[in-house]
């Protein structure tokens, strides 16, 4: 391990622990502890609940809690209509899910509320569940391909006007490039999650170990490292939306491929 | 070379990836910026395909970044 160096393990913040000492709970022959992954999952879905149920008065005129729940809504139906057209409507709810568990999510394991104490864990820095939310996507893909198009589905990997020669070499990448969606899809959330908050930890360390050195190091390091950290969980705030976005985005696309074909 | 030291070696080359990812998610947002300059109005209808192309581009970084963590952590 090359972190042993330093004081703080940047890689210990992804680390699954069971709580209230269920480390021993069992299911038909599976450990099912109720780790801090599973907290923070369930902190992320009550706040999400709450989030939408006080945004659901369905008023006339929108006070400024449905108002913030409403123009989620429509961001994502847009994104539908824009990507999917009319079709897309039926998706909304699912898109609208995914889009706000990821974001509330990335959210969440940036709160500062380490100072307190507590540890807040991101779980879409994992690539299990980044990787479950990709294969329920690319399941809905599959269901809604095969279901409306029946065996057309697979006209899906040759282009219309592509020369015969031609069939068998593109039929053979879009395959490939049809069946490697789902990884890249979670990679692209967990790396993306990972980097960032590994970077955190990085720069934090410099600012303890950098204060702890003396008052030189503290002026040439641990200052300037602390005044990135900032500029980089801004930055950090920023991503944890654009993946979210792109996450939703891209499943919407590819639902347009099922929908529509080429 | 000793096997660690090839490893650690290895994982500081993958930041060439995160460097050339860099390179192609600032191309990806300036040209973006300087077409929608030229023709404002056609901007915001591109944004969905401004972040596709964001995404693959990052994606490939993150690869890079990958490699360098099984290097360190897996291998």
């Amino acid at each position: 391990m090359a972190a042993e160096q330093g004081k703080v393990d940047p890689m210990k913040q992804f680390q699954i622990e069971p709580l209230f000492g269920s480390a021993n709970w069992e299911l038909a022959g599976f450990n099912i502890a109720f780790t801090n992954s599973a907290l923070w999952m369930a902190i992320t879905v009550i706040l999400l609940w709450t989030f939408v149920a006080g945004g659901m008065k369905r008023e006339l005129v929108p006070g400024r809690w449905q108002m913030a729940v409403e123009s989620f809504t429509g961001f994502i139906d847009d994104m539908l209509e824009a990507n999917v057209g009319k079709e897309g409507r039926k998706y909304v709810s699912y898109i609208f899910s995914l889009f706000m568990f990821i974001l509330f999510a990335n959210l969440l394991g940036l709160l500062p509320i380490g100072v307190l104490g507590l540890h807040p864990f991101t779980f879409t820095s994992h690539f299990t569940v980044t990787g479950v939310l990709a294969v329920i996507s690319f399941s809905i893909v599959l269901v809604v391909g095969f279901w409306k198009h029946g065996i057309k589905f697979f006209t899906l990997f040759v282009p219309h006007g592509t020369p015969a020669a031609m069939v068998l070499p593109i039929a053979l990448i879009e395959f490939f490039s049809f069946m490697i969606r789902p990884f890249s899809l979670a990679l692209r959330l967990f790396v993306a999650m990972m980097a960032g908050h590994v970077l955190l930890k990085v720069l934090s360390s410099f600012v303890i170990d950098g204060l702890n050195a003396g008052v030189g190091t503290s002026l040439m390091v641990a200052i300037p490292s602390f005044a990135l950290m900032i500029a980089i969980s801004a930055l950090e705030i920023l991503v944890a939306g654009i993946q979210a976005y792109v996450f939703a985005l891209l499943t919407s696309l590819y639902i347009n491929d099922a929908e529509h074909l080429h | 070379m000793e096997a660690e030291a090839a490893k650690l070696v290895g994982a500081g080359l993958a930041a060439i990836g995160a460097g050339m990812a860099a390179i192609g998610v600032g191309n990806v947002f300036g040209s973006f910026l300087e077409s929608a300059l030229r023709n404002p109005g056609a901007a915001d209808g591109q944004q969905g395909r401004l972040f596709i192309g964001f995404a693959a581009a990052e994606l490939l970084g993150l690869l890079a970044f990958v490699v360098a963590m099984i290097l360190i952590f897996v291998a």
